[in-house]
């Protein structure tokens, strides 16, 4: 099992990570926003595999991926 | 022990003695023997010498060797001058030392390639586009140039900023006997602890910039840019007065012109009209108080500005006199350059029209 | 717990200027972790160019130098030159590299200089407000082709790699693309192949990154990731052009 960590602050809601998560566990959320207005990227479910393609694509490097 | 050097080469070694270790070039006339010079002299002292693909090119060269602690330098004349200002003005806005050698031809345009004096504006006023100064200097011997250059690099670094030499074809391709000074050891020189020398990191690091987005920011940059040209003033203010003493009638000239006015001096005390000869040898900063001082003589009568332009300096020298005095003007240009007979024509014709 | 995924050390603290989903910080991210595996920690000055990316002096963690538009080769020739220990990375956008400083680059890859440049190719003027670029799209609207580029008008885009590859002074010239996964770790590849040459003193690297600019290209960040997967590769192939260690 792997856990993502997303920094609200640094998210600017640009969906990128959403579109490549292999197993669609990312979603933009319609409620909460950061200081700057952004609606940031949250995860829905937790099964992440470990892939790492939402971090590696996030341009804010607003992710981290831990492996529990 | 003195020896025969052409100007050029003269100044290319005394940068070398005043530890430039840098220098990016580009061929233009009158100025080529510098970076000739410097291709093999850099190589001799383990320096680093480049002909860049332009002026630009060659400016920017500058920018980063100065940027990362060089003593870097480059060579152009009025029109590769020209292509420099960007360069020169993000170096300024940086805050960065150089020095700049502009042995200027006559213009505009592709202009000629003869001696002349009608880049002063651009060198003492900015020259690029912001409000900025540089330390120039208008030698008007070789020995001159060759002290100038041998401190130029210690002012630039002292004050961050470029030092301009503002020659022209007759300083850089007469030969005349200098006297060269010591090489200057360069571990000897002060660190630069603003230099991008690739140690920096976290809080250490540091950044050359000229970029100040938020206005509060570059209003303090422009006013620090403008503290540092007060420091020079009071500082780096240099010329040299020949014969002022009980001068009726002042000729002031720059660089080679002002040799003429010498020599026209001499002519007009001979035939028993008092003249003399107030030489500004720093063009920025200009020797305005000085000046000043001197038009309160009541013995002088006018001020006569000679210059190899249609009327340059002239306007430098009206402020600095501030109406005190008249200050009339005699300029060749075209690379023509006067005769010292045609200086003291130009003078008696003008105690006439009094 | 083991870390898979960080923040590179080489970033700072401060946010990106740069607009959501837009790839320059993705390339961003791929050059600290080179820098930071290649052990260029304390050993590194980068060159910050005039467009987007001006600001990245602020983003680097580590000794940058801002400078004139397009002139970033020249910038890193007199820095490479007075410390050739130093590692030296231009990173440079399409109208910096392709269009004002087109002399700087050719000439810099023409001498062979040591350094590593990394070419940022989204097809606009991004931080002038969307204008056209050298590699604007035949078609493309901008906002100085409102009609959609014109060859007989505005002419044709440059493929800068290609022309870079003709010239005997450089090492590796490589095109590649952050448009998904795969492709930035492919990318990551090229940039740190283009650093490893320039420790191991082989000389000029450029490495030709297909980015986005969802701004100016009026589409939303994934479309943006499309249209360089599925019309800007048409135009600017992906591939290795030159590689003097595979003796091309």
């Amino acid at each position: 099992m792997a856990r993502i960590i997303i920094d609200p602050e640094v998210c600017k809601g640009c969906g990128i990570c959403v579109s490549v998560c292999p197993i669609k566990i990312l979603k933009i959320s319609n409620i909460v926003t950061n200081k700057a207005g952004y609606f940031v990227a949250e995860v829905v479910e937790d099964k992440c595999i470990g892939c790492c393609s939402c971090a590696i694509m996030c341009p804010d490097s607003a992710i981290s991926v831990l492996k529990q | 022990m003195k020896q025969l050097m052409k100007g050029n080469e003269a100044i290319a070694e005394a940068a070398v003695r005043g530890g430039c270790r840098a220098f990016f070039g580009y061929p233009i006339t009158p100025q080529n023997e510098i970076p000739e010079y410097m291709s093999f002299r850099m190589s001799e002292v383990g320096g680093v010498f480049l002909q860049a693909e332009s002026e630009i090119a060659a400016i920017n060269m500058v920018y980063g060797a100065a940027g990362s602690g060089a003593r870097a330098m480059t060579s152009s004349s009025s029109p590769g001058i020209s292509l420099k200002q960007e360069g020169i003005s993000y170096i300024c806005g940086a805050d960065l030392p150089c020095v700049i050698v502009n042995m200027v031809r006559g213009g505009p345009g592709l202009g000629g390639i003869l001696p002349a004096q009608s880049d002063y504006f651009q060198a003492v006023k900015g020259g690029g586009h912001g409000d900025y100064h540089m330390l120039v200097y208008g030698p008007s011997t070789v020995q001159e140039a060759v002290n100038i250059m041998y401190d130029a690099f210690d002012k630039a670094d002292k004050y961050r900023l470029p030092v301009m030499l503002l020659g022209d074809g007759m300083l850089g391709q007469i030969m005349e006997a200098v006297e060269l000074p010591e090489m200057k050891d360069v571990n000897s020189f002060p660190k630069k602890k603003w230099a991008t020398d690739g140690s920096g990191i976290g809080a250490d690091r540091r950044v050359i910039n000229s970029l100040f987005i938020d206005p509060d920011s570059l209003e303090k940059q422009n006013h620090s840019l403008f503290s540092k040209y007060e420091l020079l003033k009071r500082n780096e203010t240099q010329y040299e007065e020949y014969m002022t003493e009980d001068a009726e009638y002042i000729l002031v000239a720059y660089g080679t012109v002002a040799r003429v006015c010498r020599s026209a001096v001499d002519i007009l005390r001979e035939r028993g009209i008092k003249a003399g000869l107030f030489r500004p040898v720093t063009l920025f900063p200009y020797p305005t108080n000085r000046l000043y001082q001197i038009a309160d003589k009541e013995e002088l009568k006018y001020f006569l500005s000679v210059e190899l332009s249609m009327g340059q300096m002239v306007e430098d020298l009206k402020l600095a006199v501030n109406g005190k005095k008249k200050v009339k003007f005699f300029g060749k240009v075209g690379g023509n350059v006067m005769s010292p007979e045609e200086i003291v024509d130009n003078l008696v014709s003008k105690i006439e029209e009094n | 717990m083991e870390i898979l995924y960080k923040k590179s050390r080489m970033l700072t603290d401060t946010p990106l200027s740069y607009c959501p989903g837009c790839t320059h910080g993705i390339v961003h991210k791929l050059l600290a972790e080179t820098l930071e595996e290649i052990g260029a920690e304390g050993n590194v000055i980068g060159i910050a160019p005039v467009g987007c990316s001006v600001f990245a002096y602020k983003f680097f963690n580590c000794d940058m130098q801002q400078v004139a538009h397009g002139r970033a080769p020249a910038c890193a020739t007199g820095i490479k030159r007075c410390n050739p220990d130093k590692i030296v990375f231009a990173y440079q956008g399409d109208g910096d590299i392709a269009s004002i400083g087109i002399a700087e680059i050719i000439h810099a890859a023409a001498r062979g200089e040591n350094i590593t440049v990394i070419f940022i190719n989204n097809a606009i003027y991004g931080m002038t407000g969307g204008q056209m670029a050298p590699t604007t799209l035949v078609g493309q609207k901008t906002t100085t082709t409102p009609y959609g580029r014109v060859v007989g008008i505005n002419g044709n885009p440059i493929r800068l790699c290609e022309m870079i590859a003709t010239l005997d002074g450089p090492c590796f010239v490589s095109r590649v693309s952050v448009s998904d996964p795969v492709n930035v770790r492919k990318a990551k590849k090229a940039i740190k192949k283009g650093f490893e040459n320039q420790i191991n003193k082989k000389g000029f690297s450029l490495i030709e990154v297909l980015s986005t600019c969802p701004t100016n290209w009026h589409m939303n960040p994934v479309q943006s990731l499309d249209y360089v997967k599925n019309e800007m590769t048409k135009i600017f192939p992906l591939g290795v052009f030159k590689d003097c260690q595979e003796g091309n």
